[in-house]
């Protein structure tokens, strides 16, 4: 029986192709079978955990506490420079300069990405703005957030950081961001459920060495990272403190 | 900026549950919360600073070495009612998540508003400190804060 991997479906779909050089990679480095399952709806990624199918995933922060404190998963590894940051942006033609211009019955575009929606959410208090009084649109990704917001159909749209620098030139050119969170220490991260717990150091070591060696970095740079760092128990323990305190 | 502010320089007897006191410097004009940041800090179960991250360092005035090994009660400011504290300390102790808008005081005097969250780090069932975020309040809140605590000095 494979062991199964999994990424988180926030991923940019250009890395679509990345994610599978990167499981054929670790099968080669590991000499293990591994089936790579990559999912559309975090909710259905979320079933299919809750069920055991999941061994090795690359998860979202949200996810991450999920993962660690009731499913006994074990954070190994976090992406090397890459925190996940969130956007707030409008159609240029906005009359909107900051977050505190939006007004009660704003019409938000976002995605059911967790970490991202939560960001999002707490960069609205300061316009007195929560769930009881705008109006949310989620839409399946990220290009859609933007259309939504070109066509008029809403007032504000929340991205991944790195998706809204990942849209075309044209699409980024027809947007304003309002405010892009600083916050630097909530990132993805790579974890191993108990069937992987064997495989752990092999692991390890095979991501701590990919950026050294030619093949690695061409995975690397299909998955849009630059590298892995080490993540102890208490940085994953801090890193879901800091997420609960962010969840109401 | 706060209506209230006039810019008058005062000093000020701070008492703190511990016992000790300080001297303060008080600057009645506020610094705006900066947009996009979470103001990150950790304490061990006693109040003591056990990381502080760069928004926490730039807000607060002080260095990162001012701040490790120090109460957090440092940031405290004395517009700030007793029984404010009170009760994030007795929620805390319950094992609880606290949340609540707290005016604090910077090394040079003037203050910054934040809507604060602070939790339990509980680690193999045990209490091994406190993580408190930090982030930009609205100003309504702020003005519904400034007359709240006026009432409970």
């Amino acid at each position: 029986m494979p062991l199964n991997l999994t990424v988180s479906p926030d991923f940019a779909p250009d890395h679509i192709s990345g994610w599978f050089y990167f499981n054929t990679y670790l099968q080669r480095q590991l000499g293990i079978p591994i089936h790579l399952e990559l999912y559309d709806s975090f909710e259905k990624q979320r079933q299919d955990i809750r069920e055991g199918k999941v061994d090795l995933i690359y998860a979202n922060p949200y996810d991450a506490s999920m993962l660690v404190r009731e499913l006994g998963f074990k954070a190994l590894m976090k992406p090397a420079h890459k925190a996940d940051e969130t956007v707030i942006a409008v159609s240029v033609s906005s009359p909107c300069g900051s977050v505190e211009d939006l007004q009660p019955g704003s019409v938000i575009a976002t995605t059911d990405d967790p970490d991202v929606h939560t960001m999002g959410m707490i960069m609205l208090e300061s316009a007195d703005l929560d769930d009881s009084n705008i109006q949310v649109k989620t839409l399946k990704n990220y290009v859609l957030v933007a259309k939504t917001l070109l066509k008029g159909e809403a007032d504000a749209g929340f991205f991944l950081k790195q998706a809204y620098d990942e849209l075309s030139e044209l699409i980024r050119s027809e947007m304003k961001p309002l405010v892009s969170s600083q916050i630097g220490v909530i990132h993805h991260v790579l974890l191993a459920g108990p069937a992987f717990q064997s495989h752990e150091d092999a692991l390890k070591s095979t991501l701590l060495s990919m950026a050294d060696e030619e093949k690695g970095r061409n995975v690397l740079q299909n998955m849009g990272l630059v590298g892995w760092e080490l993540m102890s128990e208490e940085d994953s323990e801090f890193m879901i403190d800091l997420i609960d305190t962010l969840i109401d | 900026m706060s209506e209230q502010d006039t810019g008058q320089v005062r000093e000020v007897l701070i008492r703190y549950y511990d016992g000790t006191e300080r001297v303060a410097r008080i600057v009645d004009q506020e610094v705006p919360y900066p947009d996009g940041k979470l103001i990150v800090s950790r304490t061990d179960p006693e109040g003591i600073i056990t990381h502080a991250n760069q928004a926490f360092v730039d807000m607060s005035g002080y260095s990162r070495e001012e701040l490790i090994g120090t109460n957090h009660y440092i940031l405290r400011h004395p517009d700030m009612p007793a029984v404010a504290f009170k009760g994030l300390w007795d929620t805390v102790a319950e094992g609880k998540k606290w949340q609540g808008f707290v005016k604090n005081l910077r090394k040079d005097g003037t203050y910054y508003w934040v809507k604060a969250t602070v939790i339990p780090n509980i680690r193999n069932g045990q209490l091994v400190g406190y993580t408190s975020v930090r982030r930009k309040p609205s100003r309504s809140k702020i003005r519904e804060s400034e007359a709240l605590y006026a009432t409970l000095m």
